[in-house]
């Protein structure tokens, strides 16, 4: 089978999945599994195959006109993903028809999750950086869908479009980044980039194109300042929040950064920014996971807090911090995987995700408990999980960092003391804790009410269906047994993966025990004080408040103000702005629109006649005015005067026929007797008609005050000012019309008619005066309908 | 002559007469109606077909060689227009049957949107600069009576700034035309390319360019001379509403790609950069202007304004792939932006308002409009893998190719504010429930009419998403054409 197929079939599956749920019922969650489920095959069918250098490109064209061709690249890297994605994606669509069982949504959420299952295949998939860019931006789509799944609630709503707009922001930066890629190195597609690198590092645009990547990958994947969106995007229903937002989409800025560190990578900028906003993630989302109380949030921001460390772990850039966060990224979506399945499980039960609610449920719910306790384990770090191996390989990374080295070790090390802390609270609180007692520690910024939690815990609890306690248990599980024999599967496969991230053959041998080393020490001593965190985190706090109450004033002020804060400013002050602008330029006064159109006309022609023609007055031209033309033009000059000028309508009318006559005479004057009949002959009938209109009116009044009118005269002058100069220049230069001799020439022979006028209005542009006739004709119905149409008042 | 150029004008004119004279049985003028659109459509596709595989066509009218006489002349870039207009004409008019009421059409509803259609295609098809202001005259009063048509107290008020804006535009298009006779000499499109390029004062030509910008800006709508569309265009029925998005101001666009093309190539450095300006200012004004907005199609309204800016982009850019973007832009935002505007029918006919503060629960109520309206938003967005990602990615990689990143960032920007006020009505009217009050009324008589047409375009715009190959090709063809002239020039002269 091919690659396109394994990526395209989600879309396919997705379209019909409401009816597959509408007819299969309980069991559609299985049926639909199935997909994902033998997609998992397919990729693990590849493991047979995996070596150092492996890699399986395809290719389709798609729009050839702009590079862009469906060609999927897997490699180690991809590969690993892949596998992640289909495997969690059947169990949580085996979940999810548990959780969702009886929910209207349910028919969408499989469709929605099918759809985002294919759209991460894509993305990691991808052999082209655009076609990548497409399933990128897919995800995003998704995720908003998901997160806004139950749509009544305003705050879904509002985490889905925050969700969106930060994704989607990043994205539009990352496009721009792409583009630029392939505009240095002459070929969007992935292999060419990957073998390019040295031209794009050297290129004059590659800061602005590395920082335009990161900024995607970073909003992606939740780095610190752009962190917030995730831990309000526990909204979504926690399968949603355990697929999407912690095992797989919220990794794909991690891909990217993996992706593309042999292109973008091994560089002063890079190392500091990569390594920096990861380092601030993993240590700030550690302390503020601490702080929540829901259990969905606490999980959120460890997440946060492992895509940081994975963050800074490319941002070291060596083949150990390689193995170690492919390793990390296999381990934490595992561990994390199961966590929030089993948070699900929790609430579905128990009816509450309050951690200070929760507790004893291991009697009730004994299989959740164990996955919840194994899951734990490999989080803190224990052996003999494969979150043990990790731990070690991770702080051997940090140890080697090619700079700074002691402080990337301190933060990691506090970090993940912290994590262990959180382990505790999510893994083994609720299943062990004897009391449910209300926890002493207030609440904490940047937490939100828990829905639900107002009252007690409301139901018996009893344990998870199968559906739903399969998920965490096959996850957990898996982090025991790969715990235990790490040298078969995730040796070959953070190989793989790693040797993709650092573009040559990388071997990682992953071993359970290795000695007491200082590393081992390390470890040891983070599990100690974790530990010692989690038992006495009340007194802890309590110290903190009275020792250091800068630190919990600070955690306030950045849930409150931090980024978050500048999200709603940045929304506020872009609603105040659109209104202020708005009702500054469509006012709704028909005056000002003609008064911007004018000055536009004005500016823009003035001053393109200025600066383009030499604009002088024509010399010699006023020699031939005869004294009657001068007559004429005065005599019209005081007509349009008068007209502006006169209080009385009747006046202001005649005035406008004494322009109009005058026209005409000038038309005499120059030899056009015939249009100086028409106009004399219109002239005349407007006057008619506007006398007769006029007895209809109200009686006259000025509305406008003086200086409006005089703004208005000034406008006006300037726009008769710039026609007149126009026209001057114009004429300057004799007319030589290339047409006229032709129509004298053929009016009779040709045409048969002797008035030329009439000719050229029948016959030489006798389609001009179709278009008038229908003018016309179109005018006739308009004011018959003006006239006897007034829906308005047939309403009343 | 050649019959395949005329049968486009030929068509909705009689189609007009027929409904005029069918005035008095309804039925009648319906079925007419429906039949001259989908005859006009089908003209269009096979001038388009024709084009494609024989070059430029050219007709002489009255057989009166060019310049002399009235040429029309249809490249790719007009056959494109054409079957867009024979497109929203059939769709509109389809639409209309379901959702237009006896009065307006008793008051010639039928005649004066084949009239419309007329003057759109007259637009598209005329190789001369005066008969080009004659289209425009043609479709600046159909649209105005179409405006107005019904009398409602908001429909007058709109009508107003809309037919006092665009008669400006009239006035100083009509001047321009003038002056640039009197410099000239001719009025040929492809006579003046030839001519402009002898004139003694260069200069000139370019100041008339600007009367010339002006003067279709204002029809474009493009910043500052926009005012008349959000004025108008939430107060006629929406299939008016809808006909007038898709079409009117892409005429505007038309006429200044084609006169920026052929005509006003003497000092692009100045105009064109100058459009490049604008384009940028339209697109934030437009975009802040919907942001700012509470109803459906005021919102819509304001987006027009801010994709014009896309497709003058491309003209700004002035490369082949920036063109080829901008026919791309033109294409998709005509059948996205019709059917954005035919749903807000569909929620206003449901929800009995226009308010977004009144509708909710649709997608509770119709998950299949709420799939078919986040199709043409989302391409409207510019979201991938539909229409209008691709029409975006390609004016973004001409821009960048150029250099000119600060438009290629307003384009970006502006994209994400286009999803935000996608959103907002997605959010608004889909997601939100229903308010209290406003109980979903269970009559659904005609809806079926209304969504025919919907659905088509979404399926279209989805299509030319993820098929987007056989469009870009066309429209880098299109492209090529306008940058390179002296085809068209030849094949419009070269009969004599």
């Amino acid at each position: 089978m091919d690659i396109v197929i394994a990526v395209l079939s989600g879309f396919l599956l997705a379209v019909i999945a409401p009816w597959v749920h509408r007819v299969g019922r309980r069991s559609a969650g299985w049926l639909l599994a199935l997909l994902p489920a033998g997609l998992t095959f397919y990729f693990a069918a590849y493991l047979r195959e995996l070596r150092p250098d492996f890699v399986v490109i395809t290719s389709y064209p798609w729009v050839p006109g702009l590079g862009v061709s469906l060609s999927f690249y897997l490699d180690g890297l991809s590969l690993l993903f892949a596998l992640l994605i289909s495997g969690i994606g059947t169990l949580v669509v085996i979940y999810a028809g548990g959780y969702l069982a009886g929910k209207p949504q349910l028919g969408r959420f499989y469709a929605l999750v099918l759809m985002f299952m294919a759209s991460m295949l894509g993305l990691v998939l991808a052999g082209n950086a655009i076609t990548l860019f497409v399933f990128w931006e897919l995800t995003s789509l998704t995720s908003y869908l998901l997160i806004g799944l139950d749509h009544e609630r305003e705050k879904a709503r509002a985490a889905a479009l925050q969700a969106l707009l930060v994704t989607g922001g990043g994205g539009l930066a990352l496009l721009a980044g792409l583009v630029l890629m392939g505009q240095v190195t002459g070929s969007l597609e992935l292999a060419a980039l990957l073998s390019n690198g040295a031209a794009i590092r050297e290129h004059a645009l590659y800061l602005p194109i590395l920082l335009l990547i990161l900024l995607g990958a970073f909003t992606k994947s939740a780095q610190v300042p752009f962190h917030f969106w995730l831990p309000n995007a526990m909204e979504a229903p926690t399968p949603v929040s355990a697929y999407l937002h912690s095992a797989t989409m919220v990794k794909a800025g991690v891909y990217l950064l993996a992706r593309l560190s042999p292109v973008l990578g091994d560089t002063e900028a890079w190392h500091y920014l990569v390594t920096g906003a990861g380092m601030a993630t993993m240590l700030l989302a550690a302390l503020l996971a601490l702080g929540q109380t829901d259990l969905k949030r606490i999980l959120a921001y460890s997440t946060v807090s492992t895509l940081g460390a994975l963050t800074l772990l490319l941002g070291l850039d060596t083949t150990l911090s390689a193995k170690a966060a492919m390793l990390f990224l296999l381990v934490h979506a595992l561990y994390k995987g199961a966590l929030f399945l089993v948070a699900g499980a929790v609430d579905h039960e128990a009816g509450t995700r309050d951690i200070r609610r929760l507790g004893g449920l291991a009697r009730a719910m004994p299989i959740t408990a164990a996955a919840a306790g194994l899951a734990a384990l490999s989080m803190a770090g224990l052996p003999p999980m494969l979150g043990f191996i990790n731990k070690e390989l991770l702080y051997e990374a940090k140890l080697q960092a090619p700079r700074a080295a002691g402080l990337i070790t301190a933060t990691g090390v506090a970090a993940n003391m912290l994590l262990v802390a959180v382990a505790g609270l999510v893994g083994i609180r609720p299943f062990w804790s004897r009391s449910n007692a209300p926890d002493a520690r207030p609440h904490v910024p940047g937490t939100s009410e828990v829905p639900g939690t107002s009252e007690a815990v409301h139901k018996e609890p009893h344990e998870a269906p199968l559906a739903m306690w399969l998920g965490p248990a096959a996850l957990a599980g898996l982090g025991l047994i790969n715990g235990l024999f790490p040298d078969a599967l995730p040796s070959a496969l953070v190989s793989a993966a790693a040797s993709a991230v650092r573009g040559k053959p990388t071997v990682v041998e992953l071993a359970l025990w290795h000695g007491i080393s200082p590393i081992f020490a390390l470890s040891v001593l983070t599990v100690i004080v974790g530990a010692a965190i989690y038992v006495g985190r009340d007194p802890l706090y309590r110290a903190a408040q009275r020792f250091v109450p800068w630190l919990i004033t600070g955690l306030r002020v950045v849930g409150h103000w931090g980024p978050e804060g500048g999200y709603d400013l940045a929304l506020r002050g872009l609603n105040s702005l659109a209104t202020t602008q708005t009702r500054l330029l469509q006012s709704g006064y028909l005056r000002f629109y003609l008064i911007i159109v004018m000055l536009t006309t004005v500016g823009l022609g003035g001053y393109t006649l200025l600066s383009r023609t030499g604009l002088t007055w024509p010399a010699g031209r006023s020699s031939d005015v005869r004294l009657y033309e001068i007559l004429i033009g005065l005599l019209i000059l005081a007509a349009t005067l008068l007209a502006l000028l006169s209080t009385s309508r009747l006046t202001v009318v005649a005035a406008l026929g004494v322009v109009g006559y005058g026209v005409a005479l000038i038309f005499t004057l120059f030899g056009a007797p015939d249009l100086a009949m028409t106009q004399f002959a219109i002239e005349t009938l407007t006057v008619f008609l506007f006398v007769l209109v006029l007895y209809r009116l109200p009686r006259f009044a000025y509305y406008s005050s003086r200086r409006d009118r005089i703004r208005d005269a000034v406008v006006a002058l300037a726009a008769g000012a710039l026609m007149t100069a126009l026209v001057l220049v114009v004429t300057s230069a004799p007319l030589q019309s290339r047409l006229t001799p032709y129509f004298v020439a053929n009016a009779v022979p040709l045409a048969r008619g002797r008035n030329i006028d009439n000719v050229i209005l029948v016959d030489f542009r006798g389609l001009d005066t179709l278009g008038e006739i229908t003018v016309l004709a179109v005018a006739g119905i308009g004011v018959y309908a003006l006239l006897k149409l007034r829906l308005d008042e047939k309403n009343k | 002559m050649n019959l395949i150029l005329v049968l486009p004008l030929i068509v909705p004119l009689a189609t007009a007469i027929l409904t005029v004279l069918a005035g008095r049985w309804r039925w009648a003028q319906r079925w007419l109606s429906a039949l001259g659109a989908a005859a006009l459509l089908a003209a269009a596709l096979a001038l388009l077909e024709f084009v494609r595989r024989e070059g430029i066509q050219v007709a002489y009218i009255g057989n009166w060689p060019a310049p002399y006489g009235i040429t029309l002349a249809a490249d790719l870039f007009s056959a494109i227009m054409l079957v867009l207009a024979g497109l929203m004409g059939l769709a509109v008019a389809v639409y209309s049957l379901a959702s237009m009421d006896p009065a307006r059409e008793r008051f010639g509803y039928y005649p004066l949107l084949h009239i419309l259609l007329m003057g759109v295609c007259g637009a598209f098809l005329t190789g001369d600069i005066f008969n080009l202001y004659v289209w425009f005259e043609v479709m600046l009063v159909s649209s105005f009576v179409l405006v107005a048509l019904g009398g409602e107290r908001a429909q007058l008020e709109g009508a107003i700034k809309y037919v006092t804006l665009n008669l400006m535009s009239s006035a100083l298009f009509l001047a321009a035309v003038g002056s640039l006779y009197g410099v000239a000499g001719t009025l040929n499109m492809a006579d003046l390319a030839v001519q402009l390029h002898q004139v003694a004062q260069p200069g000139l030509v370019t100041t008339l360019s600007i009367l010339f910008l002006v003067a279709f800006g204002i029809k474009s709508a493009i910043f500052p001379l926009f005012f008349w569309l959000p004025a108008s265009y939430h107060t006629p029925p929406v299939a008016v509403s809808a006909i007038f998005a898709g079409l009117l101001t892409k005429v505007g666009v038309y006429a200044l790609i084609r006169v920026f093309t052929l005509l006003f190539v003497q000092d692009v450095a100045f105009t064109h950069t100058l459009i490049l300006i604008l384009a940028g200012l339209t697109m934030v004004t437009g975009v802040l202007g919907a942001v700012a907005q509470n109803s459906f199609r005021r919102i819509l309204s304001f987006h027009i304004v801010s994709q014009i800016g896309y497709m003058i982009m491309g003209l700004g850019l002035f490369t082949p792939l920036a063109l080829a973007g901008s026919v791309f832009y033109i294409a998709h935002h005509i059948i996205v932006k019709t059917n954005l505007f035919l749903i807000s029918g569909v929620t206003q006919r449901l929800g009995g308002s226009d308010y977004l503060k009144k509708l909710g629960g649709f997608y509770a109520a119709y998950p299949g409009l709420g799939v078919l309206f986040l199709i043409p938003a989302l391409s409207l967005a510019g979201i991938p893998p539909l229409s209008g990602f691709w029409a975006k990615l390609t004016l973004i990689v001409a821009g960048l190719d150029t250099g000119q990143y600060a438009i290629v960032a307003v384009a970006l920007g502006v994209s994400l504010l286009t999803l935000f006020s996608m959103t907002k009505i997605w959010g608004e009217v889909f997601w939100k429930p229903a308010p209290a009050r406003a109980a979903l009324p269970a009559s659904q008589v005609g809806l079926a009419g209304m969504i025919l047409p919907i659905a088509v375009l979404a399926l279209l715009t989805l299509s030319i998403g993820l098929l987007a190959e056989p469009l870009l090709a066309l429209s880098t063809a299109a492209a090529e054409q306008l940058l390179n002239p002296a085809a068209y020039i030849q094949t419009v002269l070269g009969g004599r």
